[in-house]
């Protein structure tokens, strides 16, 4: 019996999940500048509003700048975060516990915190506007948790291993990227996962260093979006709808790591 | 352990162990330093991107800047406004008020939830859910602000389900009236943070031993008392971790407060968050703003260290 009342838990606490997709969805079919009430599914379903949205809301571009800016984002952080967290966490390096300890500083720090230096920063810089104000802020952002999570992984790792490798003349370089790398896959692939969704999902950074839309991250432009847009509902639903579909497929193949890369995540953070 | 104490464990090659002590000194201090080249390019990010900026809100803070003309020495004036500006100070209880939803609602909801639906953790629909509840982890926040203002709203699907229960008389605008919206706000970010905690405590609770419950069910344990004397107990860490997470989560809020509400109506749902990138980047306030930064800084750690302590101590 008891199975029962779980079941049916489970099954009211997923429709409490995906009621708020279901609603945009159902809205988004409503005829664009009509103000629908509630779950009311539509006489004529207009499904051309989600073309239109994509449209107006110039997806296909901030689909691009999102793109560039994970790929500026991602594979630098893994790199630089990796090497320290090797340095800190396998390498017996002076004063290798102090630089660990600057990191962690870092794990709790709101982003509201220093954004006000971080913008005349970034405009000294000459980068205010450009796709950079997001990209390098945020590679400097993640490496808290980045580099505590690579040195989890490496504190790990055997001595006995590198001592090994040593005696035949191998190179603290080549220790590392032969040998280590190699093994540190399955850390680094969560890592990444992790670090794609932060960055494609960052808001704050997005609408106080970058005016333009277009230069922004996925998120960011769904703000642009929304006070666009905001008074024409069932079209702010398609656009939201359309924005948020990306994470979604991705989320949908890569599910496994994803759900196994965050709860891990939120573990060690 | 010593360095040469561990080269004896390796010791498949003991012709490098009986090597001249002075040159394998020298060598260790060598690879040694070669660890700062490793660790120098995430410390030169983290440095000029977070060290300097926390620094620069610091000197920020003791100062009447605008962001453009010249700037004056404030003292602790805009701390003393930061505690004494009832629109600033109450950013952060708000911030507080928060937590009770944010945290409060996932962390013991969760516990109940994820206690009852832990024997049928293998089943098919458990899988199903998994995926399920994890969708609001996946999403960005702003589009879940979007989906939840409109379900709040006059016309909205919360309104619609409590006329169909009959309890058409309370519904109203949620986020539109200063009385029930910033527990409207809450809501939305209990809804994002339920499913993580609920499968953060699923798998911790699959590591437990399942002798311990049987050995309590011969003893007469009933299901709660089971619940507070192992469930809770031997979840001590998850429990740490989905407080610390979803308290950070609500101190911080940002992105949701700022799509949904805006900090309104009037100042019913401002947060330091909202608040600081208000007084910054649109009355040009930025000493205040800074001061405000340093304040919600030092409440986030004082509130998650004390926590970490805790829940880390005499882990079993």
């Amino acid at each position: 019996m008891r199975g029962w009342t779980g079941r049916i838990l489970l099954v009211l606490l997923m429709a409490a999940t995906v009621l708020p997709f279901i609603s945009l969805f159902v809205t988004a079919l409503h005829p664009s500048g009509s103000y629908p009430s509630g779950l009311d599914w539509p006489a004529d379903p207009q499904w051309g509003n989600f073309a239109r949205a994509f449209e107006v809301a110039r997806l296909g571009e901030f689909l691009k700048s999102s793109v560039l800016i994970v790929l500026g984002v991602v594979p630098v952080s893994l790199l630089i975060a990796t090497m320290a967290g090797f340095a800190t966490g396998h390498l017996r390096m002076p004063g290798g516990r102090a630089v660990f300890l600057l990191f962690v500083l870092g794990l709790t720090l709101p982003f509201e915190g220093i954004i006000t230096p971080l913008y005349f920063q970034v405009r000294d810089m000459g980068l205010l506007n450009t796709r950079w104000a997001i990209i390098l802020p945020l590679i400097g952002l993640y490496m808290p948790f980045s580099v505590f999570w690579m040195r989890a992984h490496f504190v790990t790792m055997p001595h006995e291993l590198s001592e090994s490798a040593r005696v035949d003349g191998v190179s603290t370089w080549q220790l590392f990227w032969r040998i280590h790398v190699p093994l540190a896959k399955p850390a680094l692939s969560s890592l990444a996962i992790l670090l794609f969704l932060w960055t494609w999902n960052q808001f704050l950074l997005a609408i106080v260093l970058v005016d333009n839309p277009a230069n922004r991250t996925m998120a960011g432009a769904l703000g642009a979006f929304q006070g666009q847009w905001g008074t024409d509902i069932p079209l702010l639903c398609a656009g939201s709808l359309l924005i948020l579909t990306p994470t979604l497929v991705v989320f949908l193949i890569f599910q496994r790591r994803f759900v196994s890369a965050l709860l891990a995540g939120s573990l060690k953070g | 352990m010593t360095r040469s104490g561990n080269l004896l464990a390796a010791g498949p090659r003991p012709s490098t162990v009986v090597g001249p002590p002075a040159r394998r000194r020298r060598r260790s201090r060598r690879t040694g330093w070669a660890g700062w080249l490793f660790v120098a390019p995430a410390l030169l990010f983290y440095a000029v991107f977070v060290l300097r900026p926390i620094v620069l809100t610091v000197q920020y803070s003791f100062y009447d800047w605008n962001g453009i003309g010249a700037s004056r020495w404030a003292g602790f004036g805009n701390y003393a406004k930061v505690f004494t500006d009832p629109e600033l100070y109450e950013s952060i209880l708000h911030a507080f008020e928060l937590i009770v939803f944010f945290s409060g609602i996932p962390v013991l909801l969760g516990l109940a939830i994820a206690a009852t639906i832990r024997r049928i953790a293998t089943s098919r629909l458990a899988l199903v859910a998994r995926t399920v509840l994890f969708l609001p982890q996946v999403i960005p926040l702003v589009a879940a602000g979007i989906a939840w203002t409109w379900l709040l709203s006059a016309t909205g699907v919360v309104n619609q389900l409590f006329s169909a229960l009959g309890l058409g008389k309370v519904s109203k605008a949620w986020l539109g009236d200063s009385s029930t919206a910033l527990p409207a706000v809450g809501v939305i970010g209990a809804w994002v943070l339920l499913g993580l905690c609920i499968l953060l405590f699923l798998s911790g609770m699959s590591k437990i031993d399942p002798a311990l419950y049987e050995a309590a069910r011969i003893d007469g344990a009933g299901v709660v008392r089971e619940f507070f004397a192992i469930t809770v107990p031997s979840l001590r860490q998850e429990i740490g971790v989905c407080v610390t997470v979803t308290i950070i989560a609500a101190l911080a809020s940002f992105d949701v407060v700022y799509v949904s509400t805006q900090g309104g109506p009037g100042n019913a749902t401002m947060v330091p968050g909202l608040e600081i990138y208000y007084l910054a980047f649109s009355q040009r306030e930025v000493g205040l703003a800074s001061a405000l930064a340093v304040v919600l800084m030092v409440v986030v750690l004082a509130v998650v260290l004390p926590i970490q302590r805790v829940s880390k101590e005499d882990k079993p």
